[in-house]
């Protein structure tokens, strides 16, 4: 996206609500035990449901972590995004006002907006009539709901944008957010939550026959396995604090969790255009942008659906590029379920804690990969390993892909040019 | 060199007009297409107006299959693109596929489909749990707008970024700064950007019933949308699409292609103040305008023509004026300004791209369309809305602007070819 000497985006809050932990610390003790926050849909009564298991939030109280006049207003998304970013301003211990006043960016992704709020207030209007509305549908369930809440909340008064590719969503917010910085920004908000586990939400997301209809928490999200059946939907995601690398320094960020230092989102041709489909090229690009050669990928942090067609297709790119078993690859999602754009934010997010403290956290419930992989998937026990740079691919339904290049907090080096020089 | 990006062709879909030839005679002749709403029953709804599309989608060459199951606005992006495609005679097929983005604006997404099947899984509403045996096999598309990036990607075998930008009612200005972006960047050399939407539902009517914010003036549906009239009432919901094919500058040179117009410039700021509410200052705007025209290196004199968010609200007009008279100083009171909202209504994400599709076509016919239905400028609205009847000018510079809910407030500068700088 930038030459040489354009600007750095470095990562300096982090804020994590996961089915396995609310908080980062929490979310990152569970992840590193291989817990699994997969359980029966509690949300609603799922009796005769085909979908029987969700990775929802446990003890998640909106009250406590969001101011009260908001409630009312947003939508459960929409909350969840308020509360971890409460974390990351204050892991990054970053006043906002203490930005230049244009200079706080925005930079967030949604899959699907306020559903629940939604279907609630469509219930309202089909049962009882149109002047049973309320007067919040028209600012809770569109998809930069969060944006402008998150904005107002915390006075930033930046560039805004909210992507929508699926579950790629979360890897785009940190292009977006690169982007930002390149055109002046000093800080960016990016990152992004999900939820969508209304009954409505659920049958919506059941009908593109990708969830896992499976009981037992235990065999239901088993992606890379001869026993994939599709992945169990879940809720909450990562938000974070970014910064310009100069501003963070300037101001003495206490901590740099990593360097955003190369992305690239590709879209995959259907498939009866008879056109492969272009994850390697995301991975590849990302890699040229980041100047890393494969070999220097300490982790990749995969997708991993749990459609066999499709974790085909994403070990046979993760292959090429690294070559068989070519480097470590991990699915921490498997003990949350996916939670969509959410997900991919927060695998930047564990990505990083990864590199911080030099250890790769399992995929749950996945015992060992099966061989047609040929994926060295990590298993079990946490793997005591030295993280300099990950890599983070997601995808989303469609056809969306996106790969993240994050580097460990060091010396700058030069970034490879993204296309022509200007 | 520096890359820049500009526009080779042109798709809409708009009330009043499908295809870009009618379209343009519509806005030139003031002409209004804003009438009680057909698309459901209004009866008990406060609004019951709309600039609708009489749209058949297999007339504008979707199969029976897609008329069925894409949702209506992803029907409305698809005609637009390829619309925009033909209009530009590029053959995708000499792009390399890697090199081709997408980039759509929606604010609401496929909430007709979402609605529509929602009524058909509860009971017609009445239940909370829904009935997945009827559960329509287009859902998760419907409830991931993304779906229409990916339906628009489809036209041009586009295997680069391709997204969905939903910052509500900017929607259509930032989608296309997105897509101008990734080619001044060199991340992409061709681009669909443009943006879609059809909320024309009873969800949505009723929401911007409950809040006031549309017109109500039911009884003269044609002259409701009354942007800077010191009558109006509130804006008048409409639904579309404008889909842009934007090409490297160069590479549309080499190529011998017809260009309308460079992007060449944009800027976004938020308000941080109020989802829907404005502060009077219009200061935000000013400054996303003031950004734009940094980034085009322009002067505010040097802007011939201002498309405006002019949504018909009583805050929006005058927020809006005060911004352009922050930003572009004296030069405020001479350049005409106009919403042609006031002819088609506020498609909500879709309209940034719909004005951006007309803005390219000011500058090409050197015409600036008018605000019909001002007949009684409010006092506080006092600048040049080109009342009624469109202008011939030289049109070189264009500005255009949006404002939206979640206080986003985004500006993107078009200038003709042969004024690059």
């Amino acid at each position: 996206m930038t030459g040489p000497a354009g600007p750095e985006l470095v990562i300096t809050g982090i804020g994590v609500l996961a089915p396995t932990g609310l908080g980062t610390e929490s979310y990152w003790r569970a992840a590193l035990r291989g817990e699994s926050g997969i359980g029966p849909v509690r949300r609603f009564d799922a009796t005769g449901y085909p979908v029987r298991l969700t990775g929802e939030l446990p003890s998640f109280e909106p009250a406590e972590r969001v101011p009260r006049r908001l409630l009312p207003q947003t939508d459960v998304w929409t909350q969840q995004s308020l509360a971890a970013l409460e974390e990351a301003l204050a892991d990054a211990e970053l006043a906002t006002s203490s930005v230049p006043e244009y200079e706080f960016a925005l930079s967030t992704a949604s899959s699907a907006g306020g559903v629940e709020f939604g279907q609630r207030e469509i219930q309202s209007l089909w049962s009882k009539g149109p002047r049973h509305v309320g007067a919040y549908q028209s600012i809770a369930w569109f998809y930069a709901a969060t944006t402008g809440q998150v904005s107002i909340r915390h006075g930033l008064r930046g560039h805004c944008d909210t992507f929508v590719s699926e579950a790629a969503g979360g890897l785009d917010s940190f292009a977006g957010a690169r982007r930002a910085v390149e055109d002046g920004a000093s800080a960016v908000v990016c990152g992004a939550t999900d939820s969508a586990l209304s009954p409505y939400g659920m049958v919506c997301q059941w009908s593109g026959g990708q969830l896992s209809e499976r009981a037992d928490p235990a065999r239901a999200y088993l992606p890379f396995t001869e026993d994939a059946c599709g992945y169990v939907p879940g809720e909450g995601g990562a938000m974070f604090v970014a910064e310009e690398r100069a501003a963070a320094e300037r101001r003495g960020a206490p901590r740099c969790y990593g360097v955003v230092a190369g992305h690239a989102s590709t879209f995959s041709p259907p498939p009866s255009s008879g056109r492969p489909p272009t994850l390697r090229r995301a991975v590849e690009s990302a890699l040229s942008q980041a100047s890393l050669t494969p070999a220097e990928v300490d982790v990749v942090y995969a997708d991993a659906l749990a459609v066999p067609e499709a974790d085909r297709a994403e070990a046979q790119a993760l292959c090429e590029v690294f070559g068989p078993y070519g480097v470590p690859v991990t699915a921490p999602k498997t003990g949350l379920g996916r939670l969509y754009c959410g997900g991919s934010a927060l695998d930047v997010a564990t990505a990083l804690l990864s590199m911080r403290d030099g250890t790769v956290p399992p995929t749950p419930n996945v015992h060992r990969a099966a061989p047609e992989y040929r994926l060295d998937l990590v298993t079990g026990a946490p793997r005591r390993m030295p993280v300099r740079n990950a890599l983070v691919v997601a995808r989303g339904y469609g056809g969306f892909n996106s790969a993240l290049v994050l580097r460990a907090p060091g010396p700058r080096r030069p970034r490879g040019l993204h296309g022509e020089e200007y | 060199m520096t890359r820049r990006a500009v526009v080779t062709g042109i798709g809409v879909v708009s009330a009043g007009a499908v295809g870009v030839k009618a379209f343009w005679s519509l806005l030139t002749e003031g002409r209004t297409a804003t009438r009680p709403i057909t698309l459901f029953d209004a009866e008990g709804f406060r609004s019951r107006i709309a600039g609708e599309c009489d749209f058949d989608p297999e007339a504008n060459g979707l199969t029976t299959e897609e008329a069925l199951t894409m949702d209506r606005a992803a029907q409305f992006a698809v005609v637009s693109a390829r619309e925009a495609l033909a209009d530009a005679g590029l053959d995708p097929g000499h792009t390399d596929p890697a090199r081709r983005a997408v980039s759509i604006g929606s604010a609401v997404g496929c909430t007709m489909s979402l609605e529509r099947e929602y009524v058909k899984v509860s009971g017609s509403g009445d239940a909370w749990l829904v009935d997945h045996r009827q559960a329509h096999p287009e859902l998760h598309s419907y409830l991931v707008p993304s779906s229409i990036a990916r339906d628009v990607a489809w036209q041009i075998g586009a295997e680069g970024p391709v997204t969905l930008v939903s910052n509500g009612c900017t929607s259509g200005l930032d989608s296309v700064r997105h897509a101008a972006r990734l080619i001044e960047e060199g991340t992409a050399d061709v681009a669909l950007a443009g943006a879609s939407d059809a909320p024309v539902s009873p969800i949505t009517v009723a929401c911007f019933d409950t809040i006031k914010a549309t017109s109500a003036n039911n009884e003269d549906a044609a002259h409701a949308s009354r942007p800077f009239d010191l009558h109006r009432d509130g804006f008048v919901l409409g639904e579309g699409a404008a889909v842009l094919l934007l090409e490297e500058r160069e590479a549309a040179r080499r190529r011998g292609a017809r260009v309308y117009a460079e992007i060449a410039g944009y800027g976004s700021r938020a308000n941080a103040y109020h989802m829907t509410g404005l502060k009077p200052d219009g200061r935000e705007m000013a400054e996303a305008i003031r950004v734009a025209l940094a980034r085009a290196r322009l002067e505010p004199t040097d802007v011939d023509y201002v498309n405006a968010h002019g949504s018909g609200t009583r805050q929006n007009d005058r927020h809006e004026t005060m911004a352009f008279k922050r930003s572009l100083g004296d030069h405020a009171r001479r350049v005409p300004v106009s919403s042609i909202k006031s002819m088609i209504g506020h498609s909500l994400g879709a309209i940034g791209s719909i004005e951006l599709a007309a803005c390219a076509l000011a500058i090409h016919h050197d015409v600036v369309p008018p605000t019909a239905n001002l007949h009684h400028p409010d006092p506080e609205c006092d600048l040049d809305y080109v009342p009624l009847t469109a202008r011939e000018l030289p049109v070189d510079a264009v500005l255009s602007v949006g404002s939206g809910f979640g206080g986003f407030q985004s500006a993107l500068v078009l200038t003709a070819p042969e004024t690059a700088r």
